[in-house]
Protein backbone atom coordinates (compact mmCIF):
# COMPACT_ATOMS: atom_id res chain seq x y z
CA UNK A 1 0.00 0.00 0.00
CA UNK A 2 2.77 2.36 1.00
CA UNK A 3 4.50 1.65 -2.28
CA UNK A 4 1.40 2.39 -4.32
CA UNK A 5 1.01 5.71 -2.52
CA UNK A 6 4.64 6.47 -3.18
CA UNK A 7 4.30 5.72 -6.89
CA UNK A 8 1.22 7.87 -7.04
CA UNK A 9 3.09 10.69 -5.34
CA UNK A 10 5.92 10.31 -7.78
CA UNK A 11 3.50 10.41 -10.68
CA UNK A 12 1.90 13.54 -9.28
CA UNK A 13 5.30 15.07 -8.82
CA UNK A 14 6.42 14.28 -12.34
CA UNK A 15 3.15 15.53 -13.75
CA UNK A 16 3.35 18.72 -11.73
CA UNK A 17 6.91 19.22 -12.87
CA UNK A 18 5.87 18.76 -16.49
CA UNK A 19 2.95 21.11 -16.05
CA UNK A 20 5.18 23.70 -14.45
CA UNK A 21 7.60 23.33 -17.33
CA UNK A 22 4.66 23.94 -19.67
CA UNK A 23 5.41 20.68 -21.40
CA UNK A 24 2.12 18.78 -21.40
CA UNK A 25 -1.52 19.39 -20.99
CA UNK A 26 -2.53 18.11 -17.58
CA UNK A 27 -5.16 15.44 -17.18
CA UNK A 28 -8.13 17.16 -15.70
CA UNK A 29 -10.64 15.75 -13.30
CA UNK A 30 -13.05 18.35 -14.59
CA UNK A 31 -12.62 19.74 -18.03
CA UNK A 32 -14.35 22.38 -20.09
CA UNK A 33 -13.68 23.47 -23.63
CA UNK A 34 -12.01 21.85 -26.61
CA UNK A 35 -8.41 20.78 -27.08
CA UNK A 36 -6.32 23.74 -26.06
CA UNK A 37 -4.00 25.60 -28.34
CA UNK A 38 -2.02 26.72 -25.33
CA UNK A 39 -1.98 25.90 -21.62
CA UNK A 40 -1.38 27.74 -18.40
CA UNK A 41 -1.63 26.67 -14.81
CA UNK A 42 -2.78 28.22 -11.58
CA UNK A 43 -1.84 26.71 -8.27
CA UNK A 44 -4.21 26.88 -5.32
CA UNK A 45 -2.11 26.91 -2.21
CA UNK A 46 -2.47 28.41 1.27
CA UNK A 47 -5.91 29.76 0.43
CA UNK A 48 -4.67 31.74 -2.56
CA UNK A 49 -4.49 31.49 -6.33
CA UNK A 50 -1.02 31.72 -7.85
CA UNK A 51 -0.46 33.61 -10.00
CA UNK A 52 -3.31 35.81 -8.86
CA UNK A 53 -3.02 37.83 -12.02
CA UNK A 54 -2.50 35.92 -15.24
CA UNK A 55 -2.49 37.21 -18.81
CA UNK A 56 -3.03 34.72 -21.63
CA UNK A 57 -3.89 34.74 -25.34
CA UNK A 58 -7.37 33.78 -26.60
CA UNK A 59 -7.81 30.02 -26.80
CA UNK A 60 -5.67 29.32 -23.76
CA UNK A 61 -6.80 26.61 -21.40
CA UNK A 62 -6.04 27.35 -17.78
CA UNK A 63 -5.83 24.49 -15.34
CA UNK A 64 -6.21 25.05 -11.62
CA UNK A 65 -4.77 22.50 -9.20
CA UNK A 66 -5.69 22.46 -5.53
CA UNK A 67 -2.67 21.84 -3.35
CA UNK A 68 -4.39 22.67 -0.06
CA UNK A 69 -5.64 20.23 2.55
CA UNK A 70 -9.09 21.77 2.22
CA UNK A 71 -11.44 21.84 -0.77
CA UNK A 72 -11.80 24.90 -2.94
CA UNK A 73 -14.19 25.86 -5.73
CA UNK A 74 -13.03 27.93 -8.71
CA UNK A 75 -15.87 30.18 -9.81
CA UNK A 76 -16.04 33.24 -12.06
CA UNK A 77 -17.91 36.17 -10.57
CA UNK A 78 -20.16 36.38 -13.65
CA UNK A 79 -21.04 32.65 -13.55
CA UNK A 80 -19.09 31.89 -16.77
CA UNK A 81 -17.45 28.91 -15.12
CA UNK A 82 -17.57 27.06 -11.84
CA UNK A 83 -15.64 23.95 -10.87
CA UNK A 84 -16.88 21.09 -8.79
CA UNK A 85 -15.47 21.08 -5.25
CA UNK A 86 -11.77 20.43 -5.77
CA UNK A 87 -10.26 18.23 -3.11
CA UNK A 88 -6.50 18.00 -2.65
CA UNK A 89 -4.73 17.48 -6.02
CA UNK A 90 -7.96 17.80 -8.04
CA UNK A 91 -7.86 19.85 -11.24
CA UNK A 92 -10.23 22.09 -13.10
CA UNK A 93 -9.69 23.45 -16.61
CA UNK A 94 -11.38 26.16 -18.59
CA UNK A 95 -10.58 27.51 -22.04
CA UNK A 96 -10.77 31.27 -22.46
CA UNK A 97 -11.79 32.09 -26.02
CA UNK A 98 -12.79 35.75 -25.84
CA UNK A 99 -10.57 38.68 -24.88
CA UNK A 100 -11.49 40.35 -21.62
CA UNK A 101 -10.82 40.49 -17.88
CA UNK A 102 -12.20 37.60 -15.87
CA UNK A 103 -12.50 37.89 -12.10
CA UNK A 104 -12.84 34.62 -10.26
CA UNK A 105 -12.89 33.47 -6.65
CA UNK A 106 -13.36 30.48 -4.39
CA UNK A 107 -17.09 30.29 -3.80
CA UNK A 108 -16.63 28.78 -0.32
CA UNK A 109 -13.69 31.00 0.71
CA UNK A 110 -14.73 34.17 -1.10
CA UNK A 111 -11.80 36.19 0.20
CA UNK A 112 -9.75 34.21 -2.31
CA UNK A 113 -9.96 36.26 -5.50
CA UNK A 114 -7.83 36.44 -8.63
CA UNK A 115 -8.12 37.37 -12.30
CA UNK A 116 -7.32 36.23 -15.79
CA UNK A 117 -6.76 38.75 -18.56
CA UNK A 118 -7.25 37.42 -22.09
CA UNK A 119 -5.76 39.55 -24.88
CA UNK B 1 -11.28 18.25 48.56
CA UNK B 2 -15.05 18.49 48.82
CA UNK B 3 -17.03 18.96 45.68
CA UNK B 4 -19.58 21.38 47.04
CA UNK B 5 -19.54 25.08 46.39
CA UNK B 6 -18.08 27.24 49.17
CA UNK B 7 -18.02 30.67 47.68
CA UNK B 8 -20.34 31.36 44.83
CA UNK B 9 -19.94 35.11 44.58
CA UNK B 10 -21.05 35.27 40.99
CA UNK B 11 -24.00 32.98 41.56
CA UNK B 12 -22.75 30.96 38.67
CA UNK B 13 -22.42 27.65 40.40
CA UNK B 14 -18.64 27.78 40.25
CA UNK B 15 -16.61 28.83 43.25
CA UNK B 16 -12.98 29.82 43.27
CA UNK B 17 -11.97 26.63 45.01
CA UNK B 18 -13.87 24.56 42.50
CA UNK B 19 -12.35 26.47 39.69
CA UNK B 20 -8.83 25.93 40.92
CA UNK B 21 -9.58 22.31 41.58
CA UNK B 22 -10.78 21.93 38.05
CA UNK B 23 -7.64 23.58 36.78
CA UNK B 24 -5.57 21.19 38.77
CA UNK B 25 -7.48 18.36 37.24
CA UNK B 26 -6.72 19.20 33.70
CA UNK B 27 -5.07 22.47 33.02
CA UNK B 28 -6.99 22.96 29.83
CA UNK B 29 -10.43 24.04 28.80
CA UNK B 30 -12.19 27.27 29.39
CA UNK B 31 -15.39 28.05 31.20
CA UNK B 32 -17.23 31.23 30.50
CA UNK B 33 -19.91 32.17 32.95
CA UNK B 34 -22.21 34.91 31.90
CA UNK B 35 -24.82 36.95 33.70
CA UNK B 36 -27.20 39.02 31.70
CA UNK B 37 -24.73 39.03 28.86
CA UNK B 38 -21.88 40.40 30.94
CA UNK B 39 -18.85 38.32 31.62
CA UNK B 40 -18.68 38.08 35.40
CA UNK B 41 -15.99 35.56 35.82
CA UNK B 42 -13.66 33.61 33.65
CA UNK B 43 -12.84 30.40 35.41
CA UNK B 44 -11.15 27.58 33.68
CA UNK B 45 -12.29 24.04 34.01
CA UNK B 46 -11.94 20.64 32.60
CA UNK B 47 -15.23 18.98 32.02
CA UNK B 48 -14.57 15.59 33.52
CA UNK B 49 -16.30 12.48 32.34
CA UNK B 50 -16.91 11.58 35.97
CA UNK B 51 -19.53 14.29 36.09
CA UNK B 52 -18.05 15.77 39.28
CA UNK B 53 -17.63 19.08 37.57
CA UNK B 54 -21.06 19.29 36.06
CA UNK B 55 -22.44 18.92 39.54
CA UNK B 56 -21.03 22.33 40.28
CA UNK B 57 -23.26 23.62 37.54
CA UNK B 58 -26.37 22.07 38.99
CA UNK B 59 -29.14 24.52 39.42
CA UNK B 60 -29.06 25.17 35.72
CA UNK B 61 -32.54 24.97 34.22
CA UNK B 62 -31.22 22.98 31.35
CA UNK B 63 -28.08 22.27 29.47
CA UNK B 64 -27.22 21.57 25.89
CA UNK B 65 -24.11 20.71 23.94
CA UNK B 66 -22.57 22.60 21.07
CA UNK B 67 -20.67 20.36 18.71
CA UNK B 68 -19.01 21.65 15.57
CA UNK B 69 -16.88 21.05 12.51
CA UNK B 70 -16.90 17.26 12.37
CA UNK B 71 -15.59 17.33 8.78
CA UNK B 72 -16.44 13.67 8.19
CA UNK B 73 -14.48 12.64 5.10
CA UNK B 74 -11.37 14.64 5.96
CA UNK B 75 -8.43 12.23 6.00
CA UNK B 76 -5.31 14.34 5.83
CA UNK B 77 -2.36 14.42 8.20
CA UNK B 78 -4.01 16.79 10.68
CA UNK B 79 -6.42 13.96 11.60
CA UNK B 80 -6.59 10.77 9.54
CA UNK B 81 -9.64 9.50 11.47
CA UNK B 82 -12.24 12.18 12.05
CA UNK B 83 -15.00 9.61 12.56
CA UNK B 84 -13.11 8.26 15.57
CA UNK B 85 -12.77 11.69 17.17
CA UNK B 86 -16.46 12.42 16.55
CA UNK B 87 -17.23 9.12 18.25
CA UNK B 88 -15.13 10.18 21.25
CA UNK B 89 -17.08 13.41 21.42
CA UNK B 90 -20.31 11.40 21.50
CA UNK B 91 -18.85 9.14 24.19
CA UNK B 92 -18.01 12.22 26.27
CA UNK B 93 -21.55 13.48 25.92
CA UNK B 94 -22.93 10.11 26.97
CA UNK B 95 -20.66 9.74 29.99
CA UNK B 96 -21.63 13.12 31.43
CA UNK B 97 -23.63 13.17 34.63
CA UNK B 98 -26.33 15.41 33.25
CA UNK B 99 -28.05 14.48 30.04
CA UNK B 100 -28.16 17.48 27.71
CA UNK B 101 -31.60 18.47 26.45
CA UNK B 102 -30.27 18.60 22.89
CA UNK B 103 -27.22 19.11 20.70
CA UNK B 104 -26.52 22.04 18.44
CA UNK B 105 -24.25 21.17 15.54
CA UNK B 106 -22.82 24.39 14.14
CA UNK B 107 -21.85 23.08 10.73
CA UNK B 108 -19.21 21.45 8.59
CA UNK B 109 -20.72 18.09 9.38
CA UNK B 110 -19.00 16.75 6.25
CA UNK B 111 -15.83 17.56 4.36
CA UNK B 112 -17.18 17.40 0.80
CA UNK B 113 -20.98 17.13 1.11
CA UNK B 114 -20.79 13.49 0.05
CA UNK B 115 -23.77 11.25 0.91
CA UNK B 116 -21.42 8.71 2.50
CA UNK B 117 -19.95 11.42 4.75
CA UNK B 118 -23.38 12.57 5.87
CA UNK B 119 -24.32 8.93 6.46
CA UNK B 120 -21.34 8.38 8.74
CA UNK B 121 -21.95 11.59 10.65
CA UNK B 122 -25.61 10.74 11.20
CA UNK B 123 -24.70 7.23 12.27
CA UNK B 124 -22.20 8.42 14.89
CA UNK B 125 -24.33 11.30 16.17
CA UNK B 126 -27.34 9.00 16.48
CA UNK B 127 -25.49 7.38 19.37
CA UNK B 128 -25.62 10.57 21.45
CA UNK B 129 -27.96 10.29 24.41
CA UNK B 130 -29.89 13.47 23.97
CA UNK B 131 -33.29 14.70 22.97
CA UNK B 132 -32.68 16.14 19.57
CA UNK B 133 -29.94 17.42 17.29
CA UNK B 134 -30.31 20.83 15.69
CA UNK B 135 -28.09 21.72 12.76
CA UNK B 136 -26.96 24.68 10.72
CA UNK B 137 -24.83 24.10 7.62
CA UNK B 138 -21.19 24.93 7.16
CA UNK B 139 -19.78 25.75 3.73
CA UNK B 140 -18.56 22.15 3.45
CA UNK B 141 -22.15 20.88 3.73
CA UNK B 142 -23.54 22.82 0.78
CA UNK B 143 -20.86 22.15 -1.85
CA UNK B 144 -23.23 20.38 -4.21
CA UNK B 145 -26.87 20.69 -5.30
CA UNK B 146 -27.10 24.18 -3.88
CA UNK B 147 -27.34 22.62 -0.44
CA UNK B 148 -30.44 20.56 -1.23
CA UNK B 149 -28.94 17.41 0.22
CA UNK B 150 -28.23 19.18 3.49
CA UNK B 151 -31.82 20.44 3.62
CA UNK B 152 -33.23 16.98 2.93
CA UNK B 153 -31.16 15.37 5.66
CA UNK B 154 -30.72 18.00 8.35
CA UNK B 155 -32.91 20.94 7.50
CA UNK B 156 -36.40 19.54 7.10
CA UNK B 157 -39.03 22.08 8.02
CA UNK B 158 -36.58 25.00 7.97
CA UNK B 159 -36.92 28.23 6.01
CA UNK B 160 -34.93 29.29 2.96
CA UNK B 161 -31.50 27.67 2.90
CA UNK B 162 -31.98 26.15 6.34
CA UNK B 163 -32.66 28.87 8.91
CA UNK B 164 -35.21 28.44 11.71
CA UNK B 165 -35.96 29.17 15.33
CA UNK B 166 -37.40 27.30 18.27
CA UNK B 167 -38.22 27.90 21.90
CA UNK B 168 -36.92 25.83 24.75
CA UNK B 169 -37.80 26.34 28.40
CA UNK B 170 -38.18 30.08 28.04
CA UNK B 171 -35.18 30.69 25.77
CA UNK B 172 -35.42 31.49 22.07
CA UNK B 173 -32.97 29.70 19.79
CA UNK B 174 -32.23 30.95 16.28
CA UNK B 175 -30.26 28.91 13.73
CA UNK B 176 -28.84 31.06 10.92
CA UNK B 177 -27.19 30.17 7.61
CA UNK B 178 -24.24 32.32 6.51
CA UNK B 179 -22.46 29.97 4.11
CA UNK B 180 -24.44 30.24 0.87
CA UNK B 181 -24.41 32.73 -2.00
CA UNK B 182 -21.07 34.13 -0.94
CA UNK B 183 -19.78 37.02 -3.05
CA UNK B 184 -16.27 37.38 -4.48
CA UNK B 185 -14.08 39.23 -2.01
CA UNK B 186 -16.66 38.99 0.76
CA UNK B 187 -17.13 37.12 4.03
CA UNK B 188 -19.95 34.96 5.33
CA UNK B 189 -23.35 36.26 4.33
CA UNK B 190 -26.89 36.03 5.70
CA UNK B 191 -28.65 37.74 2.81
CA UNK B 192 -31.71 39.95 2.71
CA UNK B 193 -34.44 37.29 2.86
CA UNK B 194 -32.96 35.69 5.96
CA UNK B 195 -32.51 39.10 7.62
CA UNK B 196 -36.14 39.94 6.92
CA UNK B 197 -37.19 36.63 8.41
CA UNK B 198 -35.06 37.27 11.50
CA UNK B 199 -36.53 40.71 12.07
CA UNK B 200 -40.00 39.20 11.88
CA UNK B 201 -39.08 36.17 13.99
CA UNK B 202 -38.07 38.19 17.06
CA UNK B 203 -40.70 40.90 16.69
CA UNK B 204 -43.20 39.49 19.15
CA UNK B 205 -40.66 38.33 21.75
CA UNK B 206 -40.36 40.09 25.09
CA UNK B 207 -37.04 41.89 25.52
CA UNK B 208 -36.43 39.79 28.61
CA UNK B 209 -36.39 36.59 26.54
CA UNK B 210 -32.90 35.09 26.48
CA UNK B 211 -31.87 34.70 22.85
CA UNK B 212 -29.32 32.18 21.63
CA UNK B 213 -28.16 32.52 18.04
CA UNK B 214 -26.13 29.80 16.37
CA UNK B 215 -24.50 29.84 12.94
CA UNK B 216 -21.42 28.35 11.33
CA UNK B 217 -19.18 31.32 10.45
CA UNK B 218 -18.62 33.76 13.34
CA UNK B 219 -21.13 36.60 13.42
CA UNK B 220 -18.40 38.98 14.52
CA UNK B 221 -15.20 40.04 12.79
CA UNK B 222 -12.78 37.51 14.27
CA UNK B 223 -10.28 37.90 11.44
CA UNK B 224 -11.67 39.11 8.12
CA UNK B 225 -8.30 38.57 6.44
CA UNK B 226 -9.04 34.85 6.70
CA UNK B 227 -12.72 35.25 5.98
CA UNK B 228 -13.61 34.81 9.65
CA UNK B 229 -16.59 37.08 9.85
CA UNK B 230 -19.99 37.75 8.32
CA UNK B 231 -20.64 40.76 6.10
CA UNK B 232 -24.16 41.54 7.25
CA UNK B 233 -23.98 40.28 10.84
CA UNK B 234 -24.32 43.79 12.28
CA UNK B 235 -27.73 44.13 10.71
CA UNK B 236 -28.78 40.84 12.28
CA UNK B 237 -27.46 41.85 15.69
CA UNK B 238 -29.24 45.18 15.31
CA UNK B 239 -32.55 43.30 15.45
CA UNK B 240 -31.43 41.75 18.75
CA UNK B 241 -30.23 44.94 20.46
CA UNK B 242 -33.29 45.32 22.67
CA UNK B 243 -32.83 41.90 24.26
CA UNK B 244 -31.23 41.73 27.67
CA UNK B 245 -29.27 38.58 26.97
CA UNK B 246 -28.02 37.43 23.58
CA UNK B 247 -25.55 34.59 23.14
CA UNK B 248 -24.00 33.87 19.76
CA UNK B 249 -22.49 30.43 19.21
CA UNK B 250 -20.35 29.77 16.15
CA UNK B 251 -17.92 27.23 14.74
CA UNK B 252 -15.79 27.43 11.58
CA UNK B 253 -12.51 28.58 13.14
CA UNK B 254 -11.81 25.37 15.12
CA UNK B 255 -10.70 27.18 18.24
CA UNK B 256 -12.22 28.85 21.29
CA UNK B 257 -12.74 32.57 21.09
CA UNK B 258 -15.07 34.77 23.02
CA UNK B 259 -16.04 38.37 23.08
CA UNK B 260 -18.61 40.42 24.97
CA UNK B 261 -20.20 43.45 23.41
CA UNK B 262 -22.96 45.08 25.43
CA UNK B 263 -25.57 42.41 26.04
CA UNK B 264 -24.18 40.12 23.38
CA UNK B 265 -21.76 37.35 24.15
CA UNK B 266 -19.95 35.68 21.27
CA UNK B 267 -18.39 32.28 21.54
CA UNK B 268 -16.76 29.90 19.07
CA UNK B 269 -16.37 26.17 19.67
CA UNK B 270 -13.61 23.69 19.10
CA UNK B 271 -13.83 21.25 16.19
CA UNK B 272 -14.07 17.51 16.65
CA UNK B 273 -11.84 17.01 13.59
CA UNK B 274 -8.73 19.20 13.52
CA UNK B 275 -7.46 22.49 14.94
CA UNK B 276 -6.83 25.65 12.96
CA UNK B 277 -4.17 28.27 13.69
CA UNK B 278 -4.82 31.40 15.74
CA UNK B 279 -5.57 34.40 13.51
CA UNK B 280 -2.55 35.56 11.59
CA UNK B 281 -0.17 33.03 13.10
CA UNK B 282 0.16 30.98 9.92
CA UNK B 283 0.23 31.57 6.18
CA UNK B 284 -3.35 30.41 5.88
CA UNK B 285 -6.20 29.10 8.03
CA UNK B 286 -5.63 25.53 6.79
CA UNK B 287 -5.71 22.51 9.13
CA UNK B 288 -3.04 22.72 11.80
CA UNK B 289 -0.90 19.65 12.35
CA UNK B 290 -0.14 18.79 15.95
CA UNK B 291 1.59 15.69 17.33
CA UNK B 292 -0.87 12.78 17.39
CA UNK B 293 -0.77 12.50 21.18
CA UNK B 294 -1.81 16.13 21.51
CA UNK B 295 -4.66 16.10 19.01
CA UNK B 296 -7.43 15.27 21.45
CA UNK B 297 -6.37 18.16 23.64
CA UNK B 298 -7.21 20.63 20.90
CA UNK B 299 -10.49 19.07 19.81
CA UNK B 300 -13.64 19.23 21.84
CA UNK B 301 -17.22 20.17 22.49
CA UNK B 302 -18.97 22.89 24.47
CA UNK B 303 -21.31 22.22 27.35
CA UNK B 304 -23.75 25.06 27.79
CA UNK B 305 -25.64 25.41 31.05
CA UNK B 306 -28.56 27.73 31.14
CA UNK B 307 -29.97 29.30 34.28
CA UNK B 308 -33.31 31.02 34.01
CA UNK B 309 -33.97 34.10 36.09
CA UNK B 310 -30.48 35.49 36.27
CA UNK B 311 -29.91 34.81 32.57
CA UNK B 312 -26.80 32.92 33.32
CA UNK B 313 -25.25 30.95 30.52
CA UNK B 314 -22.19 28.96 31.42
CA UNK B 315 -20.16 27.53 28.61
CA UNK B 316 -17.62 24.85 29.37
CA UNK B 317 -15.32 24.11 26.48
CA UNK B 318 -14.18 20.56 27.01
CA UNK B 319 -11.33 18.97 25.10
CA UNK B 320 -11.77 15.37 24.02
CA UNK B 321 -8.64 14.39 25.93
CA UNK B 322 -9.33 12.83 29.31
CA UNK B 323 -7.58 14.41 32.25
Amino acid sequence: MKRIVWIFDLATFVMTALILAGGIKPISAVSAGDKPAAGATVKIDNFSFGPADLTVTPGTTITWTNQDDVPHVVASDNKLFKSKPLDTDDHFSFTFTKPGTYIYYCSIHPRMTARVVVK
Amino acid sequence: MADFIRDNVNKDGIDRRGFLQCMAWAGTGVLYTLHGGILKSLPLAQYAASGKHTEKLKGADFSFIQISDSHIGFNKEANPDVSATLQIAVDRINSAAARPDFLLHTGDISQLSKPSEFDTAEQVLKGAKTGNIFYVPGEHDVLTDDGQQYLDRFGRGTKGKGWYSFDHKGAHFIGLVNVVDLKAGGLGSLGSSQLEWLQDDVKSLKSSTPVIVFAHIPLWAVYPEWGWGTDDSEQALGYLKRFGSVSVLNGHIHQIMQKVEGNVTFHTALSTAFPQPAPGTAQSPGPMKVPADQLRGVLGISHVNFVQGNHSLAIVDAPLAQP
